[in-house]
């Protein structure tokens, strides 16, 4: 029976995460794992709006950094898509992207302190890479009919505006509204780190077992992200970008000397520090430091960190082929995909950083967590694509029913795209895995956030360095196989 | 209108920026349920503020470094540290001092607790039996949950933690680590004798869950740290003037809620058992 790249692929992931799987740590630690989840679900039941003084506060600086930040990642975006095709310019993005915010803001914490600067910089500097790369694709797979209908002579900036940019402005629209989607995520898990924005009091009320409180400040957030389209009006985002930088929180005064002190003597390695620079026995000693690193926490950190990336991707990938059908026209009623919907709003507006840290509190401090957290989540995402996408598929009237229907008529039809999908959201799942180390799971952030626990920064640099060669390392793989299946996704859709 | 203005008065507090120059800034590291700290630290900054006539206010952080971090780069000038951090920030800032203690801290113990599930029993001599359980420190930072526990882990055992216990983790805080315990999410847990004595009393505690099963041997603890240029800033003399101010608290409730008899004076030399324990064991070089 001859078989497809497609279905070749989808084995190999399959078994070699049933490989990771048999390595990895999944076992559940704590002695009754339904206690905490039931207190959690009373919570959920019971929220408390009440509970803190600061929910409006939080709420509104979460928005102020998140639309800042990407505000500013937008337009530096832009403006690095069109020099994208410089190498030097894609592989600096591609560097930048492959640094999880989180891991931004450790760095910034550092220079700036608690000053908005560190939230907004944190956001916009991944958030530009992301944009740049999206943006260059987005143009490049532009129709190119109107910028060969120009009469000769035209103008370039003449040409920019009037032919090359029309086509994709839409494009670029939606995709920024979704880049601000993503930001208000990731500007509330910034709040785990000490910036005043949602997290900050999602972190107090999950350590101290307060789950009413937990659940009044995730519903809101909720409602705050599924309204996005209804007060982001093309008209207004200028004004609104204003607000956001007047609405940002006061902190601290940057103290520059701080940020000066970080770059030049905490970051560089202790042993080019202490001894004479390019001497013999300080090399030796670097070589030493380097390879103590890597020996005890980098390959270590890696080495989970991708057992537990793969085992999700393809819990993210069977998940998606669960939920997708909940939101399609040819499985389910009005009722049925408004509940689907619900469901995979919830999902995917809940950060994994947040859903892992729930599983955590109930399981105890294995892989499981995460796995289901990354897989819940991105499984949520991609469920969500690809339901729309099979909602385009036309149905002939006598076509089969159930089970059937799925299997022999809308599954062999969307799987180009949702490998696509899956593909596009290997490298967001990488990153992600390695920030779960903060929490406790063995990851690379684990030993990320031992160095900054030490304050040993130059160790703490070091680390994200690994982490983010293996990040573009795992981003040029994934980028090979879509092109070996010659997979294509909708970038406005991807990351 | 009314709700622009309010839009825009973070800018104008970052406008006022100057005239609010002589706030001083107390921290503390977060090592229990963030109400108690935020009733402990709002109290003792009014009565500093009271004391002194300058403006103190307290600035919760998240993370234990993100304390040490703040009052390296300026933003905090002053800190109640536990030994561990208190040694971390001092070395990192050179002029800073340990001034004052509480008369506990001078004879500090970590309590290690047990889920009553597990059978173990309280005893004199260290619980060897722990070995091959769950066990969870504090935070990563803590010197009664982390710090100190290790060592005499290490001591009894003369293994690192992750090779003694079947699975290591840290819980964060110390009021977090008594929910862990009591909850069976971990076996075994070390922690802070008084945030446990404080729990117990205010009747937190299930005592059929969760019990004490070992005392450590004492050593120095938390302490206020300040920063060696404060004079400079709030004139001639100023650290003396807090010093003496922390030292001369006579309201009972205030002390209460510091759970502390009383503070006492310190100095950095205190702290030096702190500062081997944690070469010895390698979280400061």
């Amino acid at each position: 029976m001859p078989r497809s790249a497609a279905f070749r692929t989808s084995l190999w992931f399959l078994g070699l995460a049933a490989a990771c799987l048999l390595l990895s740590d999944i076992e559940i630690t704590t002695r009754d794992p339904w206690f905490e989840l039931g207190r959690m679900m009373r919570g959920a039941l019971t929220p408390d709006f009440f509970a803190t003084e600061q929910l409006a506060s939080a709420l509104l600086h979460t928005v102020a950094f998140a639309a800042t930040g990407v505000g500013i990642a937008v337009l530096a975006g832009f403006c690095l898509a069109l020099v994208f095709h410089v190498g030097a310019v894609r592989w600096g993005c591609a560097f930048l992207r492959a640094i999880h915010e989180l891991f931004w803001a450790l760095i910034f914490l550092q220079m700036f302190g608690l000053s908005p600067l560190t939230g907004v910089l944190a956001i916009a500097i991944p958030y530009s890479a992301i944009c740049a790369k999206v943006f260059a694709e987005i143009l490049e797979e532009a129709d190119a009919t109107p910028l060969k209908a120009l009469p000769a002579g035209s103008g370039i900036l003449s040409g920019f505006f009037y032919a090359r940019l029309p086509p994709v402005w839409q494009h670029m629209k939606t995709y920024a509204l979704y880049r601000l989607e993503c930001g208000m995520r990731s500007s509330a898990v910034l709040g785990f780190v000490g910036l005043p924005t949602l997290g900050f009091h999602l972190q107090t009320a999950f350590q101290q077992g307060q789950y009413s409180e937990v659940s009044a400040l995730l519903y809101l957030f909720f409602l705050l992200i599924s309204t996005l389209r209804l007060w982001v009006r093309p008209r207004l985002v200028p004004l609104l970008f204003v607000l956001a930088i007047l609405a940002l929180p006061p902190g601290m005064p940057i103290a520059w000397e701080n940020a000066l002190r970080f770059l030049t003597a905490d970051i560089v390695p202790a042993p080019l520090r202490a001894g004479a620079l390019l001497d013999a026995g300080t090399l030796g000693a670097l070589g030493r430091w380097m390879g103590m690193l890597l020996r005890d926490q980098a390959l270590p950190g890696m080495v989970a960190t991708l057992l537990l990336s793969q085992v999700a991707l393809v819990g993210t990938g069977l998940l998606t082929l669960v939920f997708f059908p909940l939101i399609s026209r040819h499985f389910f009623g009005p009722v049925g995909r408004t509940a689907g919907h619900v469901f995979l709003v919830i999902a995917r507006s809940t950060p994994e950083y947040i859903l892992t840290f729930t599983f955590l509190q109930a399981w105890g401090p294995s892989m499981l967590p995460a796995i289901v957290a990354l897989a819940l989540h991105n499984g949520a995402i991609i469920g969500h694509l690809t339901g729309r996408h099979a909602d385009a598929i036309p149905r002939r009237p006598d076509s089969p029913r159930g089970l059937n229907l799925y299997g022999f008529e809308v599954l062999p039809r969307v799987y180009g795209q949702f490998l696509a999908f899956l593909f596009y959201r290997w490298e967001v799942i990488l990153r992600e895995t390695a920030i779960l180390g903060m929490l406790g799971i063995h990851t690379l952030g684990f030993f990320i956030d031992n160095a900054l626990s030490q304050l040993r920064l130059d160790r703490m640099m070091f680390l994200l360095l690994v982490t983010a060669v293996m990040n573009v390392g795992i981003d040029i793989l994934s980028r090979r196989i879509r092109a070996n299946l010659r997979l294509t996704v909708n970038p406005e859709t991807g990351e | 209108m009314l709700k622009r203005i309010g839009v825009l008065s973070p800018l104008l507090a970052l406008l006022a920026w100057p005239a609010a120059a002589q706030t001083f800034y107390i921290s503390a590291i977060p090592d229990q349920d963030e109400s108690r700290l935020m009733e402990r630290f709002g109290k003792i900054a009014g009565y500093l503020t009271r004391q002194l006539g300058v403006e103190f206010k307290y600035l919760p952080v998240k993370s234990y470094e993100a304390s040490v971090t703040g009052f390296r780069n300026n933003q905090i000038q002053m800190a109640w540290y536990g030994g561990l951090t208190g040694v971390q920030a001092r070395l990192r800032v050179p002029g800073s001092e340990a001034i004052v203690q509480g008369f506990e801290d001078q004879a500090f113990v970590s309590y290690f607790i047990a889920n009553t599930g597990t059978g173990l029993e309280r005893s004199q001599a260290f619980p060897t039996a722990i070995a091959g359980r769950t066990f969870t420190f504090g935070s990563k930072g803590s010197t009664s949950g982390r710090l100190m526990p290790e060592f005499f882990i290490r001591e009894a055992f003369g293994k690192a933690p992750d090779d003694v216990f079947r699975r290591v983790g840290f819980s964060g805080d110390h009021s977090k680590t008594i929910a862990l315990v009591q909850s069976g999410a971990y076996e075994v847990g070390a922690l802070n004798y008084e945030v446990w004595n404080t729990e117990l009393a205010k009747g937190r505690i299930d005592t059929r869950r969760v019990k004490v099963i070992w005392q450590t041997p004492a050593y120095p603890d938390y302490h206020w740290v300040i920063r060696g240029d404060v004079d400079s800033t709030w004139g001639g003399g100023f650290k003396e003037r807090v010093r003496q101010a922390l030292l001369s608290i006579d309201d009972p409730l205030l002390m209460k809620v510091f759970a502390r008899s009383k503070f006492v004076p310190a100095k950095n030399s205190d702290y030096d058992p702190i500062l081997k324990t944690g070469q010895a064991i390698g979280v400061i070089d």
